[in-house]
């Protein structure tokens, strides 16, 4: 076959909520672009927590709310700090505003695959791009298992193992310590009993943030939310603990399900389906060389995922639509180069997305080195000042109040509250002022 | 529940070649076998009496912990075809 009978303007690889993104927002703009998806269908090979939140959504599908395949809207968020047995839990409730609706990928993804289709965007599926087509350190096209396939500009959304950036240059090997291996179950149960459990109301959800249980002094969190007719439980932890620990991901989600904190809130439940996926947790200082000549790269496969405030997909959306309206300024010039490619970068830079990881660029490294006390030992400090204070033992009062006090010299060496006190400062003064 | 409990609840299209390869040579001499214990589908094993480690790939969530894990860097790792591997309905 001619080159030219196989080539497109724009060629996006991944069909998840970066690469749909790019996509519908060139086609919009009345250009040619191919979307390739090597799952069955968008969303078949992703799995999240989680929940998408509706601003950023609403970019690129304004309408979504009325037709888009939506579970709950989030109303509630609680913070667990679960100890070995016991757990502090912190809840947030607000029924008018909240702008964060649970999903199942396998509905939401293929729902705006759908829509970016209905607009224009010729959606590949079950097909893997194997390698890029470079010429002259320019990309070029796309090697699938069956055929070449050419464009002025490839965007690659190809999610957290990015083979494709990693093949030209744009970044490197990822390291253990820069992605969270997650494990999560999806447990039926009936609407009415969600319902009571987390005292909500209707299509109300709840969140859960879980620190400590059997992630206690570990990089790692876990989550439950709330879908129509299931929860879904699962926790994220750094692989580089996973591998220091000698741990199985399965049999940790396992001791969260068991604790008495969580146990009820999913008992008698049935489980649906078992899942894994990598989280890109490097953050700021890990984001790859983001374009080149003829490419750029956006969502997970650039590691922009904001992991302390759990915002993954609405980037993924968001530089997706920055990578597009690039793109289709690029085709208006007929310039691949990356000289003007270098405007998704400052489209990038100029937003939320870079703002927030610089601001978090040291919470990774910093709690990583203090894991032990700012996951660990405090967490389990609070819960043993929940448990002095509301246990009624004949012990005076004074007493308990002072040893408490006296025990955070004791437990361990006065050195370590001076290391967690000048990383708290250095933590606060790299997110607030510089 | 059992792990062979929990893939018991995923939807697969297997192929019938491994997407994964590891290089025998450099797993014999591997001290941690990392492989082995994070997998989350628990697709490797060791098996002492062959000195080999065995590649259960029908079972692979396709997460890449184990590219990543490796520690002599040695794992063939690639996406399964198109139209094979897991398919998650509630991800």
């Amino acid at each position: 076959m001619e080159r030219e009978d196989n080539k497109c303007n724009v060629i996006v690889v991944g069909g998840g909520p970066a690469g749909i993104s790019c996509a519908v927002t060139i086609a919009r703009a009345g250009m040619e672009v191919v979307l390739i998806e090597r799952g069955k269908f968008s969303g078949s090979k992703n799995m999240f927590g989680g929940a998408i939140y509706a601003k950023h959504v609403r970019e690129v599908f304004p309408d979504f709310e009325k037709t888009a395949p939506l579970q709950r809207r989030n109303v509630e968020h609680k913070y667990a700090l679960l100890g070995e047995d016991d757990g502090t839990v912190i809840s947030y409730k607000n029924k008018v505003e909240g702008d964060s609706y649970t999903v199942v990928r396998a509905e939401f993804d293929r729902w705006m695959a759908e829509q970016a289709k209905k607009e224009g965007v010729i959606l590949v599926e079950e097909t893997v791009v194997r390698e890029l087509i470079v010429e002259n350190d320019c990309v070029k096209g796309v090697r699938t298992e069956i055929e070449d396939y050419y464009a002025d500009i490839v965007v690659l959304a190809d999610g957290v193992n990015s083979l494709l950036a990693k093949q030209i240059g744009l970044r490197g090997n990822i390291n253990p310590e820069d992605v969270a291996l997650s494990v999560k179950e999806v447990i039926k149960l009936e609407p009415e009993k969600i319902n009571d459990r987390f005292h909500v109301d209707g299509n109300e959800g709840c969140v859960y943030e879980i620190f400590g249980g059997p992630m206690l002094g570990m990089l790692g969190l876990g989550f439950l939310y709330t879908n129509k007719n299931s929860i879904s439980i699962g926790l994220g932890v750094t692989l580089s603990e996973l591998m220091k620990h000698e741990l199985k991901p399965y049999e940790m989600l396992d001791k969260l399900k068991a604790h008495p904190q969580i146990a009820p809130l999913i008992k008698d439940g049935e489980v649906l389906e078992y899942s894994a996926h990598l989280i890109p947790e490097g953050g700021y200082k890990k984001i790859p060389q983001l374009y080149k000549s003829g490419v750029m790269v956006c969502g997970d496969a650039a590691m922009l995922v904001n992991n302390m405030h759990w915002e993954g997909t609405n980037l993924a959306m968001i530089s997706g639509k920055f990578a597009g309206e690039t793109a289709v300024i690029a085709l208006g010039k007929k310039d691949y180069s990356e000289n003007t490619l270098s405007f998704y970068q400052k489209l990038l830079e100029n937003s939320f997305i870079i703002k927030d990881l610089r601001t978090y660029r040291n919470l990774m490294s910093d709690v990583e080195e203090r894991a032990f006390d700012f996951l660990g030992y405090y967490p389990e400090k609070i819960n043993e000042f929940f448990k002095l204070f509301t246990a009624v033992d004949g012990i005076p009062k004074r007493e308990k109040f002072r040893k408490f006090i006296k025990s955070f010299f004791t437990d361990r060496k006065i050195s370590e509250i001076f290391k967690d006190a000048w990383t708290a400062v250095k933590l606060l003064w790299s997110i607030l002022i510089k | 529940m059992s792990l062979e409990d929990k893939l018991y609840t995923v939807k697969y299209t297997p192929d019938t070649v491994s997407h994964l390869q590891p290089v025998q040579e450099c797993c014999r001499v591997c001290k941690s076998k990392i492989c082995t214990i994070i997998c989350p589908a628990g697709v490797y094993e060791w098996d002492e009496r062959l000195n080999k480690l065995i590649v259960n790939y029908e079972n692979c969530l396709e997460c890449g912990a184990c590219r990543i894990a490796c520690e002599s860097c040695s794992l063939g790792w690639e996406y399964p075809k198109g139209t094979k591997g897991v398919i998650f309905k509630r991800g």
